[in-house]
């Protein structure tokens, strides 16, 4: 469980999260939507402790994320991520790419990792691409690869900033389905994304993030359907 | 009629061995120094990415004396005043002190250029995974950013070579040196330094061949 309690986070004077309360249950699927520069992407970073919070804290399974004596890397290690830029380490092949963090990480032996990678590439559709370097795929592809390379860590959890966005149009679907198949294995998701369709169909909750405020959070329906706050209106009203 | 010099003779066999020699203590002195200065420099190169602006109080101005001081300076300077702190360093360790030196602060900023040359987001990928900074730094940033400044790197590892000629002010006997050695005895200066630049040309086309074949192999 991800246990988020009054979480604020500058940059510099930039107060960019204001007290953000939010827990996830294990095999939850969240979607958090909202506009540019409302603090979504930067809530997943404070998750995994890629950026450092100033006030309140995040717990993952019991472990405080920013306190002093958290083995950071050990924790990373239950919390996958993929980014926007799917970053495909381009001097390795795809199997070395996600065959990596096993090996120099969880002191997996060569063999066990390889076998670990092949094994993921397959789950994301890219078993026949074992030993092609990353220049040679798509972007949808690296995209999935990216998520492969994250799920070989075998983590409890994985957070998705925007893993569509930076795809062509005609990309994107693969993605979203690979996303939708983790969701319906029991992965549990935090999933920051544009795609409204896939917020409203995969999601058990949608949290609508507004200048560093949560807004609102409920079921997808209650976010789609019957917004209780204004920006959120006012939000869904643009984006569709 | 026969010759009736005796001080100066011909070029004759022996003297291309006398050259061979020479040219093995070429590429010995370079070998050292650039293998040296580069892990140095990588080092210094770090620091000056991540010292911010202590580094650029510290080492970075150092680098930039040794940067800047024609490199014939240096040598005469460190040979002659070394003893002076204690340091009875003879020419061949002189050249490979200050020919280090040098090498490192030219390959510090190279270095500097190939870990800024992986973009943050895709070291927040490998740090996501739960790599540790230096394991982020061994497995993502060197191999990444190494590639991309290998030919800077290959460009100063020539460079190093070839003035290293310059330790020869100091009486070592390499390449030049021994060069001029042959010019006063045979007065044949277009023939020995023909052969001289044979020998450079052989010492570094080998490296521009590897290393272009390197480049190309990464490329795909
Ligand atoms: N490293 C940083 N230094 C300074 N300001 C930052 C930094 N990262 C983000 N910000 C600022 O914090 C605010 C929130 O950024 P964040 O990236 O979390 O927004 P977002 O909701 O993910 O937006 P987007 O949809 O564009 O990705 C923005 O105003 C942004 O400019
Ligand atoms: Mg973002």
């Amino acid at each position: 469980m991800i246990e988020i309690h009054d979480l604020h986070k500058y940059f510099g004077s930039l107060h960019v999260l204001k007290g953000i309360d939010l827990n996830v249950e294990k095999g939850e699927v969240l979607s958090v939507i909202g506009a540019s520069g409302s603090g979504k992407s930067t809530l997943l970073y404070c998750i995994n402790g890629l950026e450092p919070v100033q006030q309140g804290k995040v717990v993952v399974d019991g472990t405080d994320v920013h306190a002093k004596g958290t083995d950071i890397n050990k924790l990373r290690q239950q919390l996958g991520m993929v980014f926007q830029q799917w970053n495909s380490f381009p001097h390795l092949t795809a199997l070395e790419n996600v065959a990596l963090a096993p090996k120099i990480v969880k002191g997996k032996s060569k063999a066990e990792a390889r076998e670990i990678a092949a094994q993921q590439l397959k789950h994301v559709g890219l078993g026949d691409k074992l030993d092609v370097y990353p220049s040679a795929l798509s972007g949808g592809q690296q995209q999935r690869l990216a998520i492969a390379r994250a799920l070989a860590m075998e983590p409890e959890y994985m957070l998705f900033d925007e893993a569509t966005s930076a795809l062509d149009p005609e990309l994107v679907g693969e993605v979203l389905e690979t996303m939708r198949m983790l969701a319906e294995e029991g992965m549990t998701m935090i999933c920051v994304t544009h795609e409204m369709g896939f917020a409203r169909d995969v999601s058990d909750r949608v949290a609508f993030f507004h200048q560093g405020v949560m807004e609102e959070i409920g079921p997808p329906e209650q976010i789609f359907g019957n917004p209780q706050s204004e920006h959120t209106q006012k939000f869904l009203a643009n984006v569709r | 009629m026969e010759p009736t010099i005796s001080f100066f003779s011909g070029f004759a066999p022996k003297d291309l061995l006398f050259l061979g020699e020479a040219a093995v203590r070429t590429m010995w002195i370079s070998v050292l120094s650039i293998s040296i200065g580069t892990v140095l420099g990588v080092i210094f190169g770090w620091i000056l990415y991540e010292g911010k602006w202590a580094a650029a109080l510290t080492v970075a101005p150092i680098l930039d004396v040794f940067r800047s001081v024609p490199l014939i300076i240096q040598l005469v300077l460190f040979y002659n005043f070394a003893p002076i702190i204690g340091l009875n360093l003879d020419p061949f360790a002189s050249g490979v002190v200050i020919l280090t030196i040098y090498t490192a602060s030219l390959v510090a900023s190279v270095a500097r250029g190939g870990i800024e040359a992986v973009d943050a987001p895709m070291r927040r990928a490998a740090r996501s995974l739960g790599m540790s900074y230096w394991q982020d730094l061994r497995y993502v940033v060197l191999p990444i950013g190494g590639r991309a400044v290998f030919p800077a790197w290959v460009g100063v590892a020539l460079g190093v070579m070839k003035d290293s000629a310059l330790v020869s002010v100091l009486g070592y006997v390499e390449l030049l040196k021994a060069s001029q050695i042959l010019i006063t005895r045979t007065q044949e200066p277009f023939l020995i330094l023909s052969i001289a630049g044979a020998f450079y040309f052989a010492l570094s086309y080998p490296i521009s061949r590897y290393a272009a074949s390197l480049e190309r192999k990464w490329a795909q």
